[in-house]
């Protein structure tokens, strides 16, 4: 995976829903191997900025460039064949699919590296579950099938929104020790968390929102550093 | 006496009506639009089937070329429609898609007038498969047999269609979040536009397979629409198993009004519908939407 590039970059995107504009001016970039995430309170940009990426809610001002290319205009599902995999935060698993037939309908690439097999391997949970019903899934099954679903289209980026939301704790150990591996195999992402727990152990620079804008940009060391630097920035 | 022939009556009647709901049903399911002109589709399948039979005739399995030709036909017209129009309208309010099949409907039965006037045009029984068979309780006409062999036969391929092809279980994940199958790399577009065509083909397929049994005429268009409705009404909107199950219900409560009660056929039917609008608004097999 390492020689595939990973070349992201966000410049000053404006995102509206209808008349109201939530994004203004954010910009970040992602590359190799990188874990970048997005923190900030309810309600704040994180998901509409995934969503901007992922063509869902295309920006009107300012560009996703993706591998040196503009993604203006590139349908969602162009957006997916390019190698960015959007997991939304409302674990949106077909319901009435079983957990192979939510991985068997995404599109795939002929090359790709995620078989059925390894996808058991990282996430074993699912494969007793193989013939159960979406919809009949726990909550922290059905986040894992989200992103074993888009890890089946063999992203290079990966968009995982609230990974851990509404998960019980143990769930959410899991969870974060799942999406580890995951880095550790050198996938990129972009992360968007409220708590900060999380995303310390796993982030390598961390854009604090507020208000649909970039207010800070972060390490994890001097967050470290400094115990009340993240909780004032997400006080503001 | 309701008996048997009364019953093969509502049942090819029924099975018939399936192959019809069912694309709409689909339709509904996948692109969330109430195509109104599905009856037109029907109609002109049938209108293409007559034209085919003119010209080329019908011996020598000829017929089986029309009913072919018919679907083929309508599949490319509701390609045509879905590509060139009805795609420009998804993203509008759904009262722009409802006019626009209702528009659709109005276009297609002048179609129909200019191409083949008003006055009612028959289609006679392919040779193969005409007279009666002996079934040895009762006797009976060899194409209405054909037809519930033929409702039979779809019922069973579209639901292996469904559950065993990647292409059927794409399908089923559209019905159930488009947003996130185009995120993981569905060309959705496609989907519909397939799903489009499917239904207009098993359309155009039904009505050319109605042409013998009954007269085309305009106006035949809004009899089936009617009855399919009321079929995805009560078997559940987007269902396929209720719009089977429909259909079948609605076969068989004709076939025991005009048995029993002639005049009043038709209100036993709108009973039905009544009852399930009443106690089950989602219908038999449909799903419950959040929020209604
Ligand atoms: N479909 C929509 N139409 C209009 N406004 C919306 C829509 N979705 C979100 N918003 C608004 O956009 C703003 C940003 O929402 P967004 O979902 O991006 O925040 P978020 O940071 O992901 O929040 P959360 O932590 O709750 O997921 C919010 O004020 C929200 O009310
Ligand atoms: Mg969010």
């Amino acid at each position: 995976m390492a020689d595939q590039p990973v070349d992201l970059k966000v410049e000053s995107i404006a995102t509206y829903y209808g008349l109201s504009q939530i994004l203004f001016d954010v910009s970040f970039s992602v590359g190799p191997g990188e874990v970048v995430a997005l923190v900030g309170r309810n309600g704040v940009g994180k998901t509409t900025t995934m969503r901007s990426i992922a063509g869902l809610t295309p920006p009107r001002a300012g560009k996703v460039i993706w591998n040196g290319r503009d993604m203006k205009g590139v349908p969602p599902h162009q957006v997916c064949r390019a190698g960015i995999g959007y997991v939304p935060e409302d674990r949106r698993i077909f319901p009435d699919l079983t957990v192979w037939e939510n991985l068997d309908v995404v599109w795939r690439p002929a090359d790709s590296k995620w078989t059925e097999e390894r996808i058991f391997d990282i996430f074993p949970d699912l494969a007793k579950l193989r013939d159960r019903n979406g919809g009949y899934l726990s909550g922290g099954q059905q986040q894992m099938l989200t992103i074993a679903r888009t890890l089946m289209t063999d992203p290079k980026l990966l968009l995982l929104d609230e990974p851990t939301e509404g998960l019980a704790p143990l769930a959410v150990e899991r969870m974060v020790d799942r999406i580890g591996v995951l880095k550790a195999e050198g996938l990129a992402m972009v992360l968007a968390e409220q708590s900060t727990d999380m995303i310390l152990a796993l982030s390598d620079r961390m854009h604090v929102m507020e208000k649909g804008q970039i207010r800070a940009t972060l390490t994890p060391e001097e967050v470290r550093a400094d115990e009340t630097l993240l909780t004032r920035y997400l006080m503001l | 006496m309701f008996g048997a022939i009364q019953f093969l009556n509502g049942l090819s009647h029924g099975l018939s009506l399936f192959l019809v709901a069912a694309g709409l049903s689909i339709i509904f399911g996948v692109l969330r639009v109430l195509n109104f002109a599905h009856g037109g589709f029907y109609m002109l399948g049938g209108y293409v089937a007559y034209e085919v039979v003119r010209r080329i005739g019908m011996e020598h399995g000829l017929f089986w070329v029309a009913v072919i030709v018919a679907g083929l036909v309508l599949a490319l017209v509701a390609a045509g429609i879905e590509r060139f129009m009805l795609r420009q309208l998804y993203n509008r309010d759904q009262i722009y898609q409802l006019l626009f099949t209702f528009a659709l409907v109005l276009l297609i039965g002048d179609v129909v007038r200019i191409f083949w006037s008003t006055t009612a045009l028959s289609v006679s029984f392919p040779p193969e498969l005409r007279g009666a068979q002996n079934l040895g309780f009762t006797i009976y006409p060899r194409y209405r047999l054909f037809l519930c062999v033929v409702g039979v036969v779809a019922a069973v391929g579209l639901w292996l269609l469904f559950q065993r092809t990647r292409w059927g279980r794409i399908i089923r994940a559209a019905t159930q979040d488009r947003e996130m199958l185009s995120s993981l790399g569905v060309n959705v577009p496609m989907v519909y536009l397939a799903v489009f065509a499917g239904g207009g083909a098993l359309a155009g397929i039904s009505g050319a397979l109605a042409a013998p049994a009954l007269a085309l005429r305009g106006g035949m268009d809004a009899e089936i629409i009617v009855e399919c409705f009321i079929v995805v009404i009560i078997g559940g909107l987007g269902s396929l198993w209720g719009a089977f199950i429909g259909a079948l219900l609605i076969g068989q409560l004709r076939a025991i009004g005009i048995t029993f009660v002639p005049e009043w056929e038709i209100v036993l039917i709108y009973l039905l519908m009544i009852v399930v609008l009443v106690f089950r608004p989602w219908g038999l097999f449909g799903k419950k939407q959040a929020g209604s």
